[in-house]
C-alpha cells in the first residue's frame, strides 16, 4: 500500500458527500447487477448465520443434556494401587490390580475451603455415593445412592428444575428417585421402599420424583440425605466425592489441573469423562468454521468480480469525474464504498433471512411430543458481528476494482 | 499585455515510447494564453489538437517541455496538485458532451462542486440552477441526459464546465455533433460567458465559420503551430 499514498489523502474533501453520492448512484444505476450481488451476499450471510445459530444451539443442547445431572468437576479419593516391591526388571511377578473399595476422601472438610477459594469455582457440594439395591415387594433394582446436602447439591446441577412430582426437600428418612426407577418399582409419592447395601438396610419414603434427562440415570438414581447415605455405605462422616460447579464449563480441564494439587485426590473434569463427546463437538465446530470461511470467500469473490465489471463499464464516467476534478483517492473510495454498501445491505437482509429460517425451523421441525427439537436462538451479537464482517469484507473485496478505477487514465477513458 | 494564464514552452508528446512504433505527435509547441482570451484551435484531423488539449487540461503528461498555469510551473508527477487545478481552474466541454447518465442535468452541473466538498443543496444548487437557466434549460433541470437532445446535453456540459468558475474552459469540438442552429446557440453561450465572467476559452473546432468568430486563431499542422494570429471580428 506504500505505493498509493493518495488513497487516504484528504484532497479538499471534508466530507464523504461526493463518494457516498456517486457510490449510491452507481449502485442504483446498475440495478440488475446490484440486485444480483446483494442477493449473493444475502444468501451467503444467511447460510453462515443460520449454520452458526444451528450448531450453537445444537451444541448448547448437547452439553446441557450431558451436564444436566453431572458436576463440572468431581474430586475423588485417589485410586488404590498395588506397587511391586522390586523394580520390574528384576521380577517376573504379575501385578494383580486391587479391587477399589469404597473410600472416603481424606480430610475432606479441610479440602472444602481450599476448593471454594478457587476463583473459577462457584459451588461446592460433598457427596456420599455408592451402589445399593432398592427393594419393594418382589421387585428389586440395582441403584446408585447419592447422599447429598440438598441445597448445596442443587447449586451444582439445579435438581429443583428437574422435579416432576412431589416436593423438593430431603429430611431424615426421605428420598427423591428418578422417574424410571419409580416406574420399575411400581411406586409413587409417599410410598415406601427399602434400600439395601452389603452392610445395612433401611426403609425410606419417596417425597419427590425427578427427570434427570437420561433414561439410564432415571433408572438408577436415588437421592437421600448425606448422613443417611454415610450410614448405609458404612463411611460414617466420610464423603466419596466432592462436586464442583465452575464459571466457564470449557475451562473445566484447566481448573481440574490446577485443583489437583490441593491434596491427595483425583480431580476429574467433565471434559475428561466425556472426551468423545468433546471430540465430536470440536469436529462440528471445525466443519462449521470451514463452511463459514468458504461461503465468505465465494461471497467476497462475487463482490469483487461484479465491481471489476462495473469499473470496466463505467470507464467513461470515471474518466469524466477525474477530468472535472475528482482525485484518485476519491475514485478509489467511491468503489470501496460500493463494496461496503453491498456488504452491509446484503448482510442485513441475510440476517433477517436467517432469523426467518430459524423461526421456521423451530416452529416446523418438532419432535413427537410437539416440542422443538432444541432451542436455536439467533443472538443479536452474531447478527451484528456478521454485518460488521460482511461490510469490512465487502470493502476489502472492492480494493482491487477500486485500484483499477483509480489507475484509469482519464484522457484515454474519455476518448472511448 | 494582459495577464498570462497559461504558457506552454517546447511541449513535445510521443506515444509508444521505447517501442518500435514510437511516434511523436507534438513537436515542441510554444503557446501563451492570457486571462479572458477567446481562442480557436484549428487544424486537420491528426494534427494533435486533442492531444494538446489533454496536456493543457492536465489529463496526460507531456513527454518534454514546460507548462505553467497562472505562472506556476506544473509538475505532472504531483497528482494531488493536478487534481486540484483541474477542479479549481479548468473546465471541460468534451466532443461527445460526456454527461454522467446516472445523474440529472442539475446534478451533472453540480458535480464539480460536490467533488470539492459542497453538497447538492444550498448555494451550490442556486448557482447550478442559475447556470442551467442561463443556457436555457430551466425546464429540464431534473431530467436525465438520455431524456435530452444532443444540443441540450451540450448545453448542460457547458453549464457544468462553468460551475466551478474556472479561469480556462477547454472545449473539444463543442458543436461537433450539432446542427447549424444549435451550433450557433452554443457558440453564443460560450461568448456570453467569456464576456460576463472573463473566462478564457480554448475551442478546438473543425468549423471555419466558428473559428472566424473567435478573437484568435491558432492553427496546428502535423504537431506544430503553423500560424497564430489575432482575428478582429
Amino acid at each position: 500500500m506504500a505505493k498509493i499514498p493518495w488513497l487516504w489523502a484528504v484532497s479538499g474533501t471534508p466530507t464523504m458527500g461526493f463518494e457516498l453520492t456517486v457510490a449510491l448512484r452507481f449502485l442504483r444505476e446498475g440495478r440488475f447487477q446490484s440486485v444480483l450481488i446483494i442477493g449473493g451476499v444475502m444468501t451467503g450471510v444467511a447460510v453462515v448465520v443460520y449454520i452458526s445459530a444451528l450448531i450453537l444451539g445444537l451444541q448448547a443442547n448437547t452439553i446441557n443434556r450431558t451436564l444436566g445431572a453431572q458436576a463440572h468437576i468431581v474430586v475423588k479419593p485417589p485410586e488404590e494401587a498395588v506397587r511391586a516391591q522390586l523394580p520390574y526388571s528384576e521380577t517376573l511377578a504379575t501385578i494383580q490390580p486391587k479391587a477399589q473399595r469404597l473410600r472416603s476422601i481424606d480430610n475432606w472438610q479441610g479440602l472444602m475451603p481450599a476448593l471454594s477459594a478457587d476463583p473459577d469455582v462457584i459451588a461446592v457440594s460433598p457427596m456420599a455415593s455408592g451402589s445399593a439395591i432398592a427393594v419393594r415387594g418382589e421387585a428389586n433394582r440395582a441403584i446408585v445412592v447419592f447422599g447429598v446436602e440438598l441445597t448445596q447439591y442443587n447449586r451444582i446441577v439445579e435438581l429443583d428444575n428437574k422435579l416432576v412430582r412431589g416436593s423438593f426437600r430431603l429430611n431424615a428418612g426421605e428420598i427423591i428417585v428418578g422417574t424410571e426407577l419409580a416406574k420399575d418399582l411400581g411406586v409413587d409419592l409417599n410410598d415406601r421402599i427399602r434400600v439395601l447395601t452389603p452392610t445395612a438396610s433401611d426403609q425410606f419414603q419417596i417425597v419427590g420424583i425427578v427427570d434427570l434427562g437420561s433414561r439410564d440415570l432415571n433408572r438408577r438414581a436415588l437421592y437421600l440425605p448425606i448422613r443417611t447415605a454415610q450410614n448405609l455405605l458404612s463411611i460414617p462422616g466420610g464423603v466419596t466425592n466432592i462436586d464442583l460447579r465452575i464459571r466457564e464449563i470449557f475451562d473445566a480441564d484447566k481448573v481440574a489441573l490446577r485443583l489437583a494439587s490441593v491434596g491427595n485426590v483425583n480431580v476429574e473434569s467433565w471434559m475428561a469423562t466425556n472426551s468423545q463427546l468433546l471430540n465430536a463437538l470440536q469436529a462440528q465446530s471445525v466443519s462449521t468454521t470451514l463452511i463459514r470461511v468458504f461461503v465468505s470467500i465465494v461471497v467476497l469473490l462475487g463482490i469483487a468480480s461484479v465491481l471489476v465489471v462495473s469499473v470496466v463499464q463505467k470507464r467513461k464516467e470515471i474518466g469524466i469525474l477525474r477530468a472535472i476534478g475528482a482525485s484518485r483517492g476519491q475514485m478509489t473510495r467511491v468503489f470501496l464504498l460500493q463494496g461496503a454498501i453491498v456488504g452491509l445491505i446484503g448482510s442485513v437482509l441475510g440476517g433477517l433471512l436467517a432469523s426467518g429460517l430459524v423461526l421456521a425451523f423451530t416452529s416446523l421441525v418438532r419432535n413427537s411430543a410437539g416440542q422443538p427439537l432444541f432451542d436455536i436462538v439467533v443472538e443479536p451479537q452474531l447478527l451484528i458481528t456478521s454485518c460488521l464482517l460482511a461490510t469490512i469484507g465487502g470493502t476489502l473485496a472492492a480494493v482491487a476494482p477500486a485500484l483499477r478505477a483509480a489507475r484509469l487514465d482519464p484522457a484515454q477513458a474519455i476518448r472511448v | 499585455m494582459a495577464k498570462s494564464l497559461l504558457s506552454l514552452q517546447g511541449i513535445r508528446k510521443s506515444y509508444g515510447l521505447g517501442t518500435p512504433v514510437e511516434v511523436e505527435v507534438l513537436h515542441g509547441i510554444n503557446l501563451h494564453l492570457a486571462v479572458g482570451e477567446f481562442a480557436a484551435l484549428i487544424g486537420p484531423s491528426g494534427s494533435g489538437k486533442s492531444t494538446l488539449l489533454n496536456i493543457i487540461g492536465l489529463l496526460e503528461p507531456a513527454t518534454a517541455g514546460q507548462i505553467a498555469l497562472d505562472g506556476q510551473p506544473i509538475d505532472y508527477r504531483d497528482e494531488a496538485t493536478l487534481t486540484r487545478q483541474r477542479a479549481a481552474r479548468l473546465g471541460f466541454v468534451f466532443q461527445f458532451h460526456h454527461l454522467l447518465p446516472a445523474f440529472t442535468a442539475l446534478e451533472n452541473v453540480l458535480m464539480p462542486q460536490l467533488i470539492t466538498g459542497d453538497s447538492f443543496s444550498g448555494d451550490a444548487r442556486k448557482n447550478g440552477e442559475a447556470l442551467l437557466t442561463a443556457v436555457g434549460l430551466s425546464a429540464a433541470m431534473n431530467k436525465k441526459p438520455n431524456e435530452l437532445s444532443g444540443g441540450m446535453q451540450q448545453r448542460v456540459a457547458i453549464a457544468r464546465a462553468l460551475a466551478a468558475k474556472p479561469a480556462l474552459v477547454l472545449a473539444d469540438e463543442p458543436t461537433g455533433n450539432l446542427d447549424t442552429k444549435s451550433s450557433d446557440e452554443i457558440f453564443k453561450l460560450l461568448r456570453q460567458f467569456n464576456r460576463d465572467y472573463g473566462t478564457a476559452f480554448l475551442i478546438v473546432t473543425h468549423d471555419p465559420r466558428l473559428a472566424a468568430r473567435c478573437d484568435r486563431i491558432i492553427e496546428l499542422v502535423d504537431g506544430s503551430v503553423a500560424s497564430d494570429l489575432p482575428n478582429r471580428v
